[in-house]
């Protein structure tokens, strides 16, 4: 009978030797199986003197434990190689396409309009939205711009028969949030605004985004502060920003806000101003308790800069080859 | 307004050069367009005298002049100018030179003939737009003499862009004011003549209403000589300015208009009759103006009239009948004050818009009359000579602009523009502009001057002083305010995630102008619209649209011709419905899809899209109304859309949007050349949210029981869902639609449909008996209200 040592050597050197599981599992037969030569062994025990079996049932078990250790990490070895390869035959060209449906992608200027609503919402101010159909009154009375007045001129407007409008501008909103909630408020609207005008540089129907601030003691310092900050948040830059003075009926005083976009290039993007007092009072708001400061900025202008559209036409073509490049 | 820097540093120059002078100026309020630099690039011109003029001996249209140019021998320069003669004197460009317009000038041969130069028209010198002929200098023009330097070149032509409030800074003086106060450089305004009258005529006049003539002056000068012509330093002058010269007597009103901002007129004294009356029109009277117009007048403008009738628009034009021209040897100078209020519109409603009436529009200086008349009266004898009548002014002082003292509080101007500026300051500020200030408790009281129409109101005041002050020496501050929670209802329409869904599902977002083709509109809506604009851009452009359709199909034809295949295009906006009296503007979601299914792609089959498609992205949509909304679609028939092909969606009973495939006549009339699927759904009525209202989950199984029933194919699967719904309630959690079959096997007229019917208990574990009892009612409902036969 060989040596049990002989028999452990023997078994791994047949474990080694099988090229797959089941050649694997004919060598755990021979030697680990009912009839195995191990599981033999351990039943002739019995045959032995009692006082010998413990230390020859001890060897034995070790045998086996051995035999079982090697049989273990070999199977293991040749499970993961089966996996290993049955797992190469599933690969795929990683770089086909998905399948299925594409994306779609949002309009540049609402990219830009929703990305200034957000920054504004942030900070505190509250999203209104008026009628875009507008009577006289709020588009231009109530915003200290009576009949006749030489603003109204600037303002090339779309009229229906009955004298209704198309609001030239969203200070409308102002007028219609204030005498619905007073003072103090903190509000942008932004929307669709119309003028009677169409060229290279003017298109019909374009986006405002209003903001009106009024509260007790509100100042021309607060006004500059907010925009400033408003125009580095979206540009994402330190920018500098050049406060003119200029005109508008609902404001005084009002300004210009200009940006350096280069070395000795300002670009005009809004226009600002302290709420006149003759706006507040025919909003029902206390001139003399309440400041307040608007702004009103063209949405196209801010989503032409910050994506470098060069033509604003291009917003209202809907050209799909255009507009992909706004996901 | 364009403002020549020379003349403007006649009157006032400040230590600055042309770049921070036109800062400075924009930094004020008075937004300097542009700079453009006139005379760059004519060295090398002079002036030329043309001594002969002979024919070409090659061309009809082109003469050979000898030109002296000061210095050697005369050239010959062949010159195609029409209004070339000899005697002329003009620019003379040398060879060697590089004009403005780029063309550089050699010794060359023209038709054969040698051209040692050429004579120059306005527009090649960039000195206008006259490019007619050649210029015609004055006969004293220094021959020889460079052309810049004749003419004092080069000079900026300033752009200035003013503002509707700042009427007094539309001259000279005003502007130089401005500047005065901003750089305290002191101003010298032209010296104003007097002069002394030395016959005795005066044009009769009578205000018969005060308030809409507070001041009028006149002066009659009559034996002008006819051939005076008008200098070229003020011809100059007018044209930097952008005004023609027409005629020493109209040049020289538009001259001290420029200075003084108040417009004169100067009539022919002969064509006057007896006494001018500045009056209100009398409704229907006519008027032939100077530019030989006639209009009807309306009764609330004003009007000059002398005996013989109306004779001119006050403020706006005069009339061709009074006119001067070059016969005219007499002439009578007006200058009067129109209060904004009665100018206010009136040029606009006659299709004008003239320097005069912008001026009046906006304020003129009330105080101004005098000045002006006797400025013009002694430029006109400085050029043409003539006698003067005294000088006549009709003054209605009452009713003259009142200038009130206006008090600025000095806790107000910290207040409202977040900086103490020093007491001192203000005080120098309100002064240099020309206000009488005085100091009060509270502040300072100050009167504006005559010309400032724009300050009545504290505020006003405030802005006089920011202004000059500096919008730069205005701190930052971010504003310390209370900002209660945002109160922000979970069941609005949430505009971003409608978005981000339509996205998702590859929906290009597009913005349409939301007025569209009247015709267009009618066709997709199925009735005329109630919004039709009074004067749209154009007839694409003309009614409010009714639908989003309009706006959304349009775009697709136009993408389609630009060889997309596959268009899906959503649109969030209004539309607008009732009528102009009270109408109502509906937030809508529409979207139009149309091409293949997918993209393509290699590993789905290519296939057209189908109503289903689009059903899918409109539930996805509806779904963000929350778990628990009921949308029903039902058939529709709809003017725009495919009857068979579309259906509306009812939220609880009521209308929501709708959605089907567009008439294929439609796509063909709008040259859309494939089916196209349209969705517009009313934002505020679908996708209004439900808040989750959460019940627990079963812990008990589901079970599942498929049946296969045979009905006609009229009845709708809705119909029979619901029927089967109805039948177990508690129990029954869903109902699946796993195929529809009509084909071999099924008799024509009916179809097969096989639901899948999802029970489960939230207290119990159904058993198979439950399970049996509910298909065998649901069977038997259907069998009952739709015969339907079960299917093996």
């Amino acid at each position: 009978m060989r040596a049990l040592s002989e028999l452990v050597e023997a078994a791994a050197s047949d474990i080694d030797a099988a090229a797959d599981l089941a050649a694997l599992d004919g060598v755990r037969v021979a030697y680990l199986g009912k009839k195995g030569e191990l599981t033999l062994r351990l039943k002739a025990l019995s045959q032995l003197p009692a006082d010998e079996r413990p230390s020859a049932g001890q060897a034995i078990n070790a045998a086996k434990a051995q035999v079982q250790g090697h049989y273990n990490a070999r199977r293991q070895a040749l499970e993961s190689a089966a996996l290993e390869q049955a797992l190469a035959a599933d690969a795929v060209d990683v770089t086909l396409p998905g399948r299925g449906t594409a994306m779609g992608g949002q309009h540049p200027v609402w990219r830009a309009g929703r990305r200034i609503e957000r920054l504004f919402r942030e900070a505190g101010f509250g999203v209104r939205s008026g009628p875009e159909i507008e009577d006289d009154f709020h588009n231009f009375t109530a915003l200290n711009i009576p009949e006749n007045h030489p603003a109204r001129a600037m303002h090339d407007t779309f009229y229906f028969p009955d004298g209704m409008l198309l609001r030239t501008h969203t200070s409308p909103v102002q007028i219609r949030a204030m005498v619905e909630e007073g003072a103090p408020i903190r509000i942008i609207a932004p929307g669709r605004v119309y003028r009677h005008d169409y060229d290279q540089t003017h298109t019909p129907m374009f986006h405002q985004v209003e903001g009106l601030v009024v509260d007790r003691g509100i100042s021309f310092a607060n006004l500059k502060a907010v925009l400033h900050q408003f125009v580095e948040a979206f540009f994402e830059r330190k920018i500098e920003l050049r406060f003119r003075p200029s005109y508008f009926p609902f404001t005084e005083p009002s300004a210009e806000v200009d940006i350096r976009w280069s070395e000795d290039k300002w670009l005009e993007i809004l226009g600002c101003g302290m709420v006149h007092p003759n706006v507040l009072e025919s909003a029902g708001v206390d001139s003399e308790a309440f400041t307040g400061y608007a702004f009103g900025m063209g949405i196209e202008r801010l989503a032409m800069l910050r994506y470098g559209v060069t033509d604003l036409r291009t917003f209202f073509d809907n050209d799909l080859r255009f507009l992909r490049q706004f996901r | 307004m364009k403002i020549a820097e020379s003349w403007l540093r006649d009157w006032i120059d400040p230590d600055l050069d042309t770049a921070a002078l036109t800062e400075k100026l924009t930094m004020a309020g008075l937004e300097v367009d542009g700079v453009h630099i006139e005379g760059l690039g004519l060295d090398g011109v002079v002036i030329g005298e043309v001594l002969e003029v002979g024919k070409h001996p090659n061309a009809d249209r082109l003469s050979v002049c000898r030109v002296s140019t000061g210095s050697g021998e005369p050239v010959e320069v062949v010159c195609g100018a029409p209004n070339v003669v000899a005697g002329m004197k003009s620019p003379f460009a040398q060879p060697g030179v590089k004009l403005p317009n780029g063309l550089k000038l050699r010794k060359s041969k023209i038709r054969g003939v040698v051209s040692n130069g050429m004579l120059c028209s306005a527009a090649e010198l960039g000195l206008g737009d006259d490019s007619d002929g050649i210029v015609d200098l004055p006969a004293d023009a220094p021959v020889g003499e460079a052309l810049t330097a004749y003419l004092g070149l080069p000079d900026g032509i300033i752009d200035v862009d003013l503002t509707p409030n700042r009427g007094d800074c539309f001259s000279m003086l005003g502007v130089a004011r401005d500047l005065a106060a901003l750089t305290g450089t002191p101003l010298s305004m032209p010296a104003i003549e007097v002069v002394p009258a030395s016959i005795d005529d005066v044009q009769p006049v009578e205000t018969p209403l005060p308030a809409g003539c507070p001041s009028f002056a006149g002066r009659v000068v009559r034996n002008i000589d006819r051939s005076a012509r008008t200098p070229l330093w003020m011809t100059e002058r007018l044209r930097r300015a952008g005004l023609r010269p027409i005629h020493p007597v109209v040049d020289i009103t538009n001259y001290v208009m420029l200075e003084f901002g108040q417009p004169l007129h100067g009539y022919d004294y002969a064509k006057l009759r007896g006494t001018i009356r500045p009056r209100p029109a009398s409704a229907g009277e006519k008027l032939v103006l100077l530019d030989e117009k006639e209009i009807e007048l309306h009764d609330d403008t004003l009007v000059i009239a002398d005996d013989s009738g109306v004779i001119g628009l006050a403020g706006i034009m005069g009339g061709l009948g009074t006119a001067v021209t070059d016969e005219t040897v007499d002439v009578f100078f007006e200058a009067a004050f129109w209060p904004p209020v009665f100018m206010a519109g009136q040029a606009r409603s006659y299709g004008l818009h003239t320097d005069a009436s912008l001026r009046f529009e906006r304020g003129v200086d009330p105080q101004g009359q005098v000045r002006a008349v006797e400025r013009a009266t002694a430029l006109l004898i400085e050029i043409a000579g003539g006698e003067a009548g005294p000088l006549s002014h009709v003054l209605n002082a009452d009713e003259l602009p009142q200038r009130r003292a206006v008090v600025l509080r000095r806790e107000r101007l910290a207040r409202l523009l977040g900086v103490e500026i020093d007491g001192d300051v203000v005080g120098g500020i309100l002064q240099r502009l020309g206000l009488r200030a005085e100091t009060v408790e509270s502040g300072w009281a100050a009167t504006p001057p005559s010309y400032r129409f724009d300050i009545n109101l504290e505020v006003d005041l405030i802005e006089e002083v920011a202004r000059i002050y500096g919008y730069d020496g205005i701190p930052q501050t971010t504003a310390v305010a209370e900002t209660p929670v945002a109160r922000i209802g979970e069941s609005e329409v949430d505009f971003d995630r409608v978005t981000q869904t339509l996205i998702a599902r590859d929906y290009q977002e597009v913005v349409n102008y939301s007025f569209v083709d009247k015709d267009i509109d009618a066709a997709l809506t199925g009735r005329p619209s109630a919004f039709e604009l009074s004067n749209p851009i154009s007839s694409e452009m003309s009614v409010m649209r009714g639908s989003m359709w309009p706006g959304l199909v349009t775009s697709a034809a136009a993408n389609a011709a630009r060889q997309q295949e596959r268009i899906r295009l959503f649109e969030i906006g209004r539309t607008f419905h009732g009528s102009l009296d009270s109408h109502q503007e509906v937030h809508r979601v529409a979207g139009l899809a149309a091409g293949p299914a997918l993209p393509e792609q290699w590993g789905s089959k290519a296939r057209s899209l189908d109503f289903f498609d689009i059903k899918a992205d409109v539930s996805a949509l509806l779904e963000l109304a929350g778990e628990g909304c009921r949308h029903a679609y039902e058939p529709l028939e709809h003017p725009a859309l495919q009857t068979g092909q579309s259906a509306r969606i009812l939220r609880d009973g009521v209308e929501v949007g709708v959605l089907g495939k567009l008439h294929p006549s439609l796509s063909k009339r709008l040259d859309i050349k494939r089916d196209v699927y349209l969705f517009e759904i009313n934002a505020d009525l679908a996708l209004v949210a439900r808040v989750p209202a959460a019940v627990p989950v079963s812990r008990f199984p589901a079970i599942r029981r498929d049946i296969a029933v045979v009905v006609d194919e009229k009845i709708s699967v809705a119909e029979i869902v619901d029927a089967v719904a109805s039948t177990a309630p508690a129990l029954i959690r869903d109902v699946k639609i796993f195929d529809i079959y009509q084909g071999p096997g099924i008799e024509a007229g009916l179809k097969s449909i096989a639901l899948g019917l999802i029970l489960q208990e939230t207290s119990r574990t159904l058993t198979d008996f439950d399970a049996d009892t509910v298909t065998t009612s649901a069977v038997r409902k259907l069998q009952q209200d739709f015969a339907a036969e079960l299917r093996d």
